[in-house]
């Protein structure tokens, strides 16, 4: 039993770290500035993590076989444990844990503590259920005024954000379903929900954002190669919650003009 | 000594209404959670398998069920998660085993407060009947998730199932909570007031430490919830606005204004974190029991294990906030969160290691719980070590809400704590019954289980690398899900499998319970005190004596001493401890 | 049911527990006649009520904490992104609560009285029931029966309070800061209640002759929860007063 027990959790232990090592299904191309911080501090920690586990599966397995019981051939060593071992292995793993966190910490502070650039391009994304809408300011670039008694999401775009056409910053405003981002230039994102909350989540951005009624949230990332991206709703919003699905596009900064000024000359 | 009469006023009862209904008896209690949690967890579990075949075929029609919409998906994940992480993992681990050994390791004839065990009891079947209500009423069953974020549990008419079905969901949970608190309060003045001459802290079984702690756990976090769900009700049927703002739905202005929808968030994971320590402490003190009997060596570092669950309890109360690092709370915030995230992996991790250092040098038989609670263990590795990736704020960005997190809680949740369950099951069943269960029939169910739920739990984290969302009913929308559904067809079919294995147990468990060979009063020969009464126990545990204590619970192969195990009772010494 | 006969020794139960906090608690066994330990049952409630207000304690820290951060909180302004302070402060009903409180207080001194003079009828049980012994006649004031009309005095102040503040335009729904203060005042006077309960259950099986020594449990325990709900009122008080 002792071999069956040895074999079966090796076994488990050999396919989960062969997945991961093969990286058979893994995380989708990055196409943003954060990529190489958050692709570096997973690796270090799924590296760390896998000797770990590999390491510590194999001790169960070989110990359970090696341990077993052989009659009179087994002697049992009576002891209450080893105090030093107990303060080395502590320290040890608090080393670990933390000095993997304290690594990672910078990608995050400037994730996240810091504002966005000047001169970054400002997007208002909404979600609602279950569409994302994205504003863009226009030449004044100033946002205009939303009501939301205005907000009639059939009949689509800058009716679904509420917009008020008599207020004039709002005479520029484009609302679109799909989202277009110039290439190589921060994004300066106001995250907001009209009904409950949702998320915004970009996979190969490496970005996600709660966007939650009651709150406009201000983020930023840099997207850096041209494509099309796939963009989830990551939280859980009712009914439609597996199909609020949204496209990003990101193009030359003289696509984005031309597109940006195409909705414009839409509008009049 | 009439001393076992001085908390049992009450003589045995008569009748059958009085010995097996509303008994006082901690043993016929702790059998009713266990069945309880043995219905629920067969409920719990039809939910699950009704979400991973609608996930593949999503326009099937199933036999019994018919068709399931996306927002009856929904519904069935909120219930599935409700019932196993309330009925489940929070009763037969504490209620079903802690109130059934608690009073007998600890040498007491039984609870503090037996009318108060009793009323706990059948709170919790009113909750639970209480939520199975909702499948029923108009609308069915929620569908916002066992973590009922707001505004979505708030407002009626943000999905089906959020009217009436959402009220009862909070009612039942209410009600839960109350019994919980009745609950904590019973096991902790047990432990501290109860025990027997000898029965030092320091002596107690693990088993005893992780009740105990998980009591106080109960104890500090339920009374939030409660606070959490009253709120709720509020907002939803009396138009306080605690946690909705001015919301928009459908094109309709919602009367609502300037409510925090973090601040439910904030409440419920100030419960929901300690939650899932209440759900797997307990399995860890099964898992040290069993090890170390199983070994016949004592435990590797018994103090080190009672500071560490000490340290989990109370680590416990500090990192809530790890679930919310993608809500809109400040980054700051978030970083003092991951730091105490990332020190509460260190106790655990030193269990891990005394686990292992008990195993080592031991001289191991590979009885049916024993191979439980080495399942445990590796469960318990597996699912804690994706623990760290999603402690680092950084990472959970990608990480957040994919399946990635559902792997992970489910190897330790769904998995690690069941596989406590089934170890004390087996172990404890000779004691409970009288008989044995099959050890055949129990390796076969074993083996099938740990393979099949890694099947299962394992791949999630791959799929969650790869972008999978948490809570999509289907995969037909995304195009880069399209290329995933062939992995996650694999682990339906794991499920379904697994699943089906389960029934191995229940049948073993039944069969066993009327048909099992006779046990002996110690089949195990393990040293603490419920081993050293008749089997099934007396009503008042011990027959009318009171056990005096000699010794700690793990004293195997102890040199010199006549067998390998010496009975916490007995006087002889031949033990340092 | 055993009862208490004692015909040699008067048994007065030690005051606390015994053993320290080494060794495990001996399990009294009462006079060792097989009647039932009193004082260690006392013992094991009065903790069992401590633990109890732990939990107590946390729903209104969960409160309060949701309460201090509302009050903080900014909204959103939706027609333009921007965020404002939106907390009224309530028009509390202020000498009202006042003398709520004063009633309240009185009926911590009177259940205090209660729980005092059914600790002597305890103690003295063991010589009352000495044939030709007698206990003098001491004068029985109803201090039990005295906190519950002064408790229904609280109770039905608080509800004139909630009146007043309806009156006042403060309804349940009406703002965040009102809704804080019907939240936190109607779950304490159900706390409170609660303890009303319990006092009623006191004074009926006292009716039904149950054993003195088991009444001085559920009294003492009772009283102590009492003087907690006192405190704890004060507490609120002086939240929604000092931090309006």
């Amino acid at each position: 039993m002792g071999l069956i027990l040895l074999t079966v959790i090796w076994l488990i232990t050999f396919f989960s770290t062969y997945f991961f090592a093969a990286k058979t299904w893994w995380l989708p191309h990055g196409a943003s500035l954060a990529t190489a911080g958050i692709d570096h501090q997973f690796a270090v920690t799924y590296v760390l993590m896998g000797f770990v586990f590999v390491a510590a599966q194999g001790a169960l397995g070989l110990f359970v076989w090696q341990y077993r019981d052989r009659g009179s051939a087994s002697k049992v060593t009576y002891s209450h444990g080893n105090t030093t071992m107990e303060v080395v292995w502590t320290a040890l793993t608090a080393i670990l844990f933390i000095g993997l966190n304290l690594m990672g910490s910078p990608i995050w502070a400037a994730e996240r503590f810091a504002p966005a650039d000047p001169g970054s391009v400002p997007v208002e994304v909404t979600g609602m259920q279950f569409a994302w809408y994205f504003r863009y300011p226009g030449l004044d670039g100033k946002f205009g005024r939303t009501e939301p008694k205005l907000m009639d999401p059939s009949a689509g775009n800058e009716a679904a954000v509420g917009l008020d056409t008599t207020d004039p910053a709002s005479k520029d405003d484009v609302v679109t379903g799909t989202m277009y981002l110039p290439v190589n230039r921060q994004v300066d994102l106001t995250l907001r929900a009209v009904d409950v909350i949702h998320s915004f989540f970009v996979p190969q951005m490496r970005f996600k954002q709660d966007a939650v009624p009651g709150l406009a949230i201000h983020m930023h990332f840099t997207p850096t190669e041209v494509g099309e991206y796939e963009i989830a709703c990551a939280e859980l919003c009712g009914l439609g919650h597996y199909k609020m699905h949204g496209m990003l596009h990101v193009v030359s900064q003289e696509d984005f003009d031309k597109w940006v000024a195409a909705r414009e000359a839409e509008k009049q | 000594m009439a001393t076992t009469a001085t908390i049992h006023a009450h003589a045995a009862p008569e009748g059958f209404v009085r010995k097996y209904i509303f008994s006082l008896d901690h043993k016929v209690i702790g059998l009713q959670y266990y069945f309880l949690a043995l219905v629920a967890v067969f409920v719990g579990m039809f939910l699950s398998l009704l979400m991973r075949v609608h996930m593949i075929w999503p326009t099937a029609v199933l036999p019994l069920v018919g068709e399931i919409k996306p927002e009856t998906y929904l519904s069935l994940l909120t219930m599935h998660g409700t019932i196993m992480v309330f009925f489940v993992l929070t009763t037969a681990p504490q209620g079903g085993f802690g109130n059934y050994f608690l009073p007998i390791q600890i040498g007491a004839p039984d609870m503090a407060f037996p009318v108060l065990n009793m009323l706990s009891f059948w709170t919790t079947f009113i909750a639970f009947i209480t939520i199975l209500a909702a499948f029923f009423v108009t609308g069915g069953a929620p569908l916002h998730g066992w973590t009922g974020y707001a505004p979505l549990s708030a407002l009626s008419n943000s999905g089906p199932g959020e009217q009436l079905g959402a009220d009862l969901w909070i009612t039942s949970i209410a009600i839960f909570c109350v019994a919980s608190l009745m609950g904590a309060l019973n096991f902790i003045t047990t432990v501290l007031d109860l025990r027997a001459r000898g029965m030092t802290m320091m002596r107690l079984p693990l088993t005893v430490w992780a009740w105990f702690i998980t009591a106080i756990l109960g104890l500090l976090a339920f009374g939030v919830l409660l606070s959490a769900g009253i709120l709720l009700l509020l907002d939803r049927n009396l138009g306080t606005s605690f946690y909705i703002p001015l919301v928009v739905v459908n094109g309709q202005v919602m009367g609502h204004k300037g409510g925090s929808p973090l601040l439910w968030q904030h409440l419920f994971w100030f419960f929901g974190h300690p939650e899932v320590y209440i759900a797997i402490l307990p399995g860890m003190g099964v898992a040290s029991q069993l090890l170390s009997t199983f070994s016949r060596k004592p435990i590797f570092g018994y103090k080190a294990m009672v500071y560490a669950i000490m340290a989990i309890g109370f680590l416990g109360f500090m990192v809530w906030g790890h679930h919310m690092f993608m809500s809109g709370m400040s980054p700051y915030s978030a970083f003092a969160f991951s730091l105490m995230t990332m020190a509460i992996g260190v106790p655990s991790a030193i269990k891990t290691f005394n686990w292992l250092g008990t195993i080592h040098g031991g001289r191991v038989r590979f009885q049916t719980p024993m191979l439980y609670a080495i399942g445990f263990v590796s469960l318990f590795v597996s699912g804690g070590l994706s623990g760290p990736f999603l402690a680092q704020p950084v990472l959970d960005i990608p990480l957040h809400d994919t399946a990635f997190v559902v792997g992970h809680f489910h190897l330790i949740m769904g998995v690690a704590a069941i596989f406590g369950m089934f170890a004390g099951t087996y172990y404890w069943f000779p004691k409970m019954f009288g008989r044995m269960m099959n050890e055949t029939w129990g390796k076969i169910h074993f083996f099938i289980t740990l393979i099949g739920t890694y099947c299962i739990f394992m791949p999630m984290h791959y799929l969650g690398m790869a972008g999978q969302p948490r809570r999509y009913s289907q995969f037909t929308e995304l195009n880069y899900l399209h290329n995933l559904i062939p992995l996650n067809t694999f682990m339906t079919y794991a499920a379904i499998i697994t699943i089906a294995a389960q029934f191995i147990f229940l049948f073993n468990l039944i069969w066993s319970m009327f048909k099992g060979p006779k046990a002996s009063d110690n089949p195990w020969e393990s040293t603490t005190l419920e081993w050293t009464t008749a089997t099934p126990p007396p009503h008042d545990n011990f027959g009318g004596h009171t056990p005096v204590v000699h010794h700690g619970p793990y004293e195997y192969s102890v040199p010199g001493a006549p067998k390998d195990y010496i009975m916490q009772t007995d006087p002889v010494t031949g033990a340092s401890h | 049911m055993a009862t208490l006969s004692n015909p040699v020794t008067i048994n007065i139960p030690k005051a606390g527990g015994s053993g320290g906090d080494v060794r495990p608690p001996v399990r009294g066994d009462g006079g060792g006649d097989g009647s039932p330990d009193y004082s260690g049952r006392l013992r094991r409630v009065r903790l069992g009520l401590v633990v109890g207000l732990a939990s107590v304690t946390m729903i209104f820290v969960s409160l309060t904490s949701a309460y201090v951060v509302r009050r903080g909180l900014p909204t959103l302004d939706e027609h333009n992104n921007t965020y404002v302070r939106d907390w009224i402060p309530v028009d509390l009903p202020v000498s009202l609560l006042l003398v709520n409180s004063f009633l309240l207080f009185a009926s911590s001194v009177t259940v205090e009285l209660a729980r005092r003079q059914i600790k002597r009828q305890a103690a003295l049980a063991p010589i009352s029931s000495i044939p030709g012994v007698s206990v003098g006649s001491e004068r029985n004031i109803p201090w039990l029966g005295a906190t519950l009309v002064l408790g229904g005095g609280f109770l039905t102040g608080q509800w004139m309070a909630w009146r007043e503040l309806a009156d006042r335009g403060f309804y349940l729904a009406t703002s965040a800061s009102s809704s804080f203060v019907y939240l936190l005042t109607a779950t304490h006077a159900v706390h409170l209640a609660g303890g009303v309960l319990v006092l009623f259950y006191a004074a009926a099986i006292s009716l039904l002759h149950r054993p003195v020594e088991a009444r001085r449990i559920v009294v003492d325990v009772t009283a102590w929860y009492w003087h907690f709900m006192l405190l704890l009122w004060l507490y609120i008080f002086g939240l929604l007063w000092f931090v309006r």
